[in-house]
């Protein structure tokens, strides 16, 4: 891996290290993460704690102003992320780095229609007419397979089911064109039936608009299935990075351990292996 | 065939105009562990709640270890032979008691003996040495939260235990670590399980028969056997049965 930005090079993060202070001493949550990603679809994939999210929401610019974040490059389509302003931060965030987060129901304004909503996203990037927007937003809404979308356009996001909201949420993310989504665990509040239909559309979606995609879960198998490549992460930093397809030759004890812990139809194994977690892991 | 320690009968739940519960019937046997599944909103927390006395049940009759109960109302006697753990390990400690007077509760109110040796029997057996015994729920992490729920559960030496999504708030190799400890103690206590899940690969690894809920119904009840080798007959069921396989590209 090398640290050159291409020109096919979308996002190059290098030894990125995001710190909260806290009473009790600093709390590293990410520390030294290093990647690039091009147009192709990376799963970011750890427990909780292990600092996968924090690292996606240090590339959308939406870690807490009182927290540290240091990177030798944080270079987004040949911009440097750490040192561009607030403003030129809104301009980027929203219109080319787009996040879809877990729960629709807390991430949807709750106060204003579906359609507002995305509206408003339109609209603060672009200087479109209100009748284009409207249309581009019906467009949208079915280009994420709502059946009927002048209906849902009017409807509250309280209004709507969790599948439902998170079609919403997405399409209000993709409607500005990103060229990089985060999507931190998508699907993790949905029903287990409704949550293939959504990946299917998100699938769709990345590969028709040519987006880069940062997928962020805690659910291995989901991932490996979903992305090209996938990053291992445990205690911040990345324990092993490797393509999809050799999940099965995982190296790290910490990944075997991961794919091997989850109970499956079909395999008997009582009790379940779990994780021996050693210390030079999160060394 | 064994006595059913646990028997429903055409169970109705609402609430107002809805339905949630819609003529529900499970046995289970004396033993055994039974599983629920279904997608949010089929009423598979409803059922272990009303079974529980947590909800009220309009129809129907309930009938634990040869008692009948209705509505609401639970003798004391029914919570020393059924225990519920719940889902989130967050909600279900109160924030403001150490995990002694949470395990002590139960203890005083059915007047048991020997406290003092029970509640470290107790820490003991869920793998929480007496280390934690006088800490706060917010110096534990989620796992840890959730042992002392099975251990507070386990203390009054139940005979059924109701599981309801006891792992889904939990990290992978976390689950793994409450599925065992579950599988152990019912191996050692001769346990009946009822355990509610979404995920069927935690239910296909823990029970013995399952049934399959939507819409406030039973679809279908099928062995873990039958299940493995796809003998199963609703449409239903395939549909949960792919979702858990994983994404697909088409």
């Amino acid at each position: 891996m090398s640290g050159v930005v291409g020109t096919d090079k979308l996002l190059t993060v290098e030894d990125l290290r995001v710190s909260f202070p806290t009473r009790t001493g600093e709390v590293q949550a990410v520390r030294g993460v290093s990647f690039t990603l091009g147009r192709e679809r990376l799963g970011i994939v750890g427990e909780s704690g292990s600092g996968k999210s924090q690292t996606g929401r240090a590339i959308m610019g939406l870690t807490p102003k009182h927290a540290k974040i240091t990177a030798k490059t944080l270079n987004f389509a040949g911009r440097d992320l750490l040192a561009i302003s607030d403003r030129e931060r809104r301009e980027i965030r929203g219109k080319r780095i787009a996040m879809v987060l877990q729960d629709p129901k807390y991430s949807l304004n709750p106060v204003s229609t579906i359609g507002r909503q995305i509206i408003e996203t339109l609209k603060t990037h672009e200087r479109i007419s209100t009748a284009e927007a409207k249309a581009r937003t019906l467009a949208m809404l079915e280009a994420v397979q709502i059946r009927d979308p002048e209906r849902v356009f009017s409807l509250y996001p309280h209004e709507v089911s969790g599948g439902m909201g998170q079609r919403v949420m997405i399409a209000m993310m993709l409607i500005c064109g990103p060229e990089l989504l985060i999507a931190d665990e998508p699907t993790s509040a949905l029903d287990v039936t409704v949550q293939l239909e959504v990946l299917g559309i998100l699938d769709k979606l990345v590969a028709e608009r040519g987006m880069g995609l940062i997928f962020v879960s805690h659910d291995l198998r989901l991932v490996s299935s979903f992305c090209d490549r996938v990053l291992v992460m445990y205690a911040g930093r990345v324990v092993e990075e490797l393509p999809s397809a050799d999940l099965s030759k995982a190296q790290h004890p910490y990944t075997q351990g991961l794919l091997n812990c989850l109970p499956t139809i079909g395999t008997d194994r009582h009790p379940l292996p779990v994780l021996d977690r050693k210390k030079e892991w999160a060394l | 065939m064994t006595a059913n320690v646990l028997s429903v009968k055409d169970m109705v739940v609402t609430f107002d105009d809805f339905v949630a519960l819609d003529h529900v019937s499970v046995d289970v046997a004396e033993g055994e562990s039974f599983g629920i599944v279904g997608e949010s909103g089929s009423g598979k927390s409803t059922l272990l709640r009303a079974v529980a006395g947590l909800n009220a049940f309009s129809a129907g009759t309930l009938t634990i270890n040869g008692q009948s109960y209705s509505g609401r109302s639970r003798s004391k006697d029914f919570y020393r032979t059924v225990q519920m753990v719940f889902q989130d390990p967050y909600g279900s400690l109160h924030p403001r008691q150490t995990v002694d007077r949470l395990l002590l509760e139960p203890l005083a109110i059915h007047g048991f003996d020997n406290v003092d040796q029970r509640i470290m029997r107790a820490l003991d057996e869920v793998g929480l040495g007496s280390g934690f015994r006088f800490r706060y729920s917010h110096q534990l992490s989620g796992g840890q939260r959730q042992r002392v729920a099975i251990a507070r559960a386990l203390i009054l030496e139940p005979k059924v235990l109701l599981l309801d999504e006891p792992t889904s708030a939990l990290d992978a190799s976390i689950q793994a670590e409450i599925l065992n400890l579950l599988e152990q103690a019912r191996k050692d206590r001769g346990l009946t399980f009822v355990m509610v899940s979404h995920d069927l690969g935690v239910i296909s690894h823990m029970c013995e028969r399952l049934a399959v809920m939507k819409s406030g119904k039973v679809v279908e009840t099928v062995t873990a056997d039958a299940l493995e080798s796809r003998a199963f007959a609703a449409d239903y069921t395939r549909q949960l049965m792919t979702a858990s396989e994983g994404f697909r590209r088409v």
